[in-house]
């Protein structure tokens, strides 16, 4: 696969991140030294085998359904810097 | 003086070793934050000295988990190890240094690099550098609550001499813990030596019901060791490092892990690095850590923050993980890791039929030079991880121990053991320490 300047552009729009031109040059040539060594894995015959999505069988746990005491808002809200009447002030999600 | 004696004793070196940790920090790195007011209490741990890895919430104390977006991040409440420790009277002296998110195995991706004890032209290991430092040089009775998601315990333990616990994935709670990988990270413990580990890991361990994941099973009692297997891939290392590991065994036989030696690193980065890009997807510069000026939609703000505060390692790390699940890719890279995973676990355990536990050197070199670290390319420090990969992906219960020297830097040998042999690895770890 062709690792360029474009795939990491695109990556990096989903992951939220800015990145400088130097940064791209430099991840681009690295990136395609891993995802060759990533590609390894296609020799191991996988056919029948289950994902193990965890190391140990995981079990799911229901409890009842009943309110508990959670985190106060306060709490909630003291690492926040932007913060207004008791909310998290967001920047805007919809422009004019 | 060593753990066991300290707490018969009801012995309280508490003030005493805040004071030495704030002289060492100013030379070895080894504390992002240090409580000058800790206390401890009454309880099955009175008075011991603990610190704790940055990455796990202790309330109104500084927790960064090494990174600079979560400066000034206090949690609002103890991460479920912290509280159970509280309860039995355990004194928190601070936050020990790390790689950033747990993102190296040199703990030299980060503000606040710790050095070696031994040389400090040298690296603690990572990711948990921080633990195995102070608690290889510190004079006092202490231990360190570190975490490990690929070896970040039993590597600072090797490289720096002491004693490096990772339990089965599951047996101790995640709550409270900044996170990495989650179907892969474990809180651990370090120590100076082996038999100090347990009487603290029978505290911190048990079910909880705030971690999804958290077992309801119990240890193993059986704690007998029959027949040790050594996994023939991993003698294939520095002359040294082989016969300091061999010369602390008996009785044992050779026995072959191809698929682990082979593709561990892989399966490992891909899994770690896909859970770890969607993990860091929470650093927003909204609920916590780092902001900016609410500037521009929503959209650029998070991308501006996230750009200015992550490292370049944890960018790296986002983007591989990103790709490695965007639509195309991930039947071919995740899904894969995840069914390779579950092959080399079937692996262990044909080898845990026959053998109670499986030893390795823990680390493929002795502690590397900053020098020697910073010519490495990203493929080449992932590579370093062959040893401690394999037990970490497949959740077994782990040891470093040290096995000894090549001049004065030390050796670790890693005791590996089944799911819930827990006990059954630290009880013959204290045997050949």
């Amino acid at each position: 696969m062709k690792i360029d300047k474009e795939l990491i552009e695109s990556i990096s729009k989903n992951a939220r991140l800015k990145l400088s031109d130097k940064e791209i040059e430099k991840f681009s040539h690295e990136l395609k030294d891993v995802l060759e060594a990533f590609s390894k894995l296609k020799e191991v015959n996988t056919d029948k085998v289950e994902p193990a999505f965890h190391p140990i069988k995981i079990v799911n746990r229901f409890r009842e359904d009943i309110v508990k005491e959670s985190l106060k808002q306060e709490d909630a809200l003291k690492n926040a810097k932007h913060k207004k009447d008791g909310y998290f002030v967001a920047p805007k999600t919809i422009d004019k | 003086m060593n753990v066991n004696e300290y707490l018969s004793k009801g012995k309280n070196e508490v003030k005493e070793i805040i004071k030495e940790a704030r002289e060492i920090n100013k030379k070895y790195n080894y504390f992002n934050y240090i409580d000058e007011d800790a206390t401890g209490g009454k309880g099955k741990l009175s008075n011991l000295p603990v610190s704790v890895k940055d990455c796990i919430c202790v309330k109104d104390m500084e927790s960064r988990a090494g990174s600079l977006i979560l400066k000034g991040y206090k949690p609002v409440f103890d991460a479920t190890v912290i509280s159970r420790l509280r309860k039995e009277g355990v004194a928190i002296i601070g936050k020990t240094s790390q790689d950033e998110f747990g993102f190296g195995s040199f703990s030299t991706n980060t503000d606040n690099i710790p050095k070696n004890p031994i040389d400090v032209e040298r690296s603690t290991g990572g990711s948990s550098g921080g633990s195995g430092g102070f608690t290889a040089i510190t004079k006092y009775t202490h231990v360190s609550i570190a975490e490990s998601t690929g070896g970040s315990i039993a590597c600072p333990a090797g490289f720096c001499g002491v004693a490096g616990f990772t339990p089965t994935y599951g047996v101790v709670s995640r709550y409270g813990l900044i996170d990495y990988a989650n179907s892969l990270d474990k809180i651990g413990v370090m120590a100076k030596k082996v038999n100090e580990i347990k009487p603290v890991f029978d505290i911190i361990r048990g079910y909880d019901e705030k971690d999804s994941t958290s077992l309801k099973l119990d240890l193993n009692k059986d704690e007998k060791i029959k027949k040790i297997g050594v996994i023939k891939e991993t003698l294939n290392v520095d002359e040294k490092i082989k016969d300091a590991v061999l010369s602390k065994l008996k009785d044992y036989e050779e026995v072959s892990l191809p698929l682990v030696e082979k593709y561990g690193v892989t399966a490992y980065y891909i899994i770690a690095l896909s859970e770890a890009s969607t993990n860091l997807a929470k650093y927003s510069g909204l609920r916590y850590g780092e902001s900016l000026d609410l500037k521009g939609n929503y959209n650029e703000y998070f991308s501006d923050v996230r750009s200015k505060f992550f490292s370049t390692e944890s960018k790296r790390r986002i983007i591989l993980g990103t790709f490695a699940r965007m639509a195309g890719y991930r039947d071919a890279y995740y899904l894969k890791a995840m069914k390779v995973r579950n092959l080399i676990i079937q692996e262990y355990k044909k080898a845990f039929k026959k053998y109670d536990v499986l030893i390795s050197p823990t680390m493929p070199i002795i502690a590397p030079k900053f020098s020697e670290i910073s010519k490495l390319t990203p493929l080449e420090n992932y590579m370093m991880d062959i040893m401690t990969v394999g037990p970490n992906l497949a959740g077994l219960p782990h040891l470093s121990v040290n096995a000894g020297f090549i001049g004065k830097m030390p050796v670790g040998l890693m005791v590996i053991g089944n799911h819930l042999d827990d006990n059954k690895v630290l009880k013959f770890g204290e045997k050949i320490e």
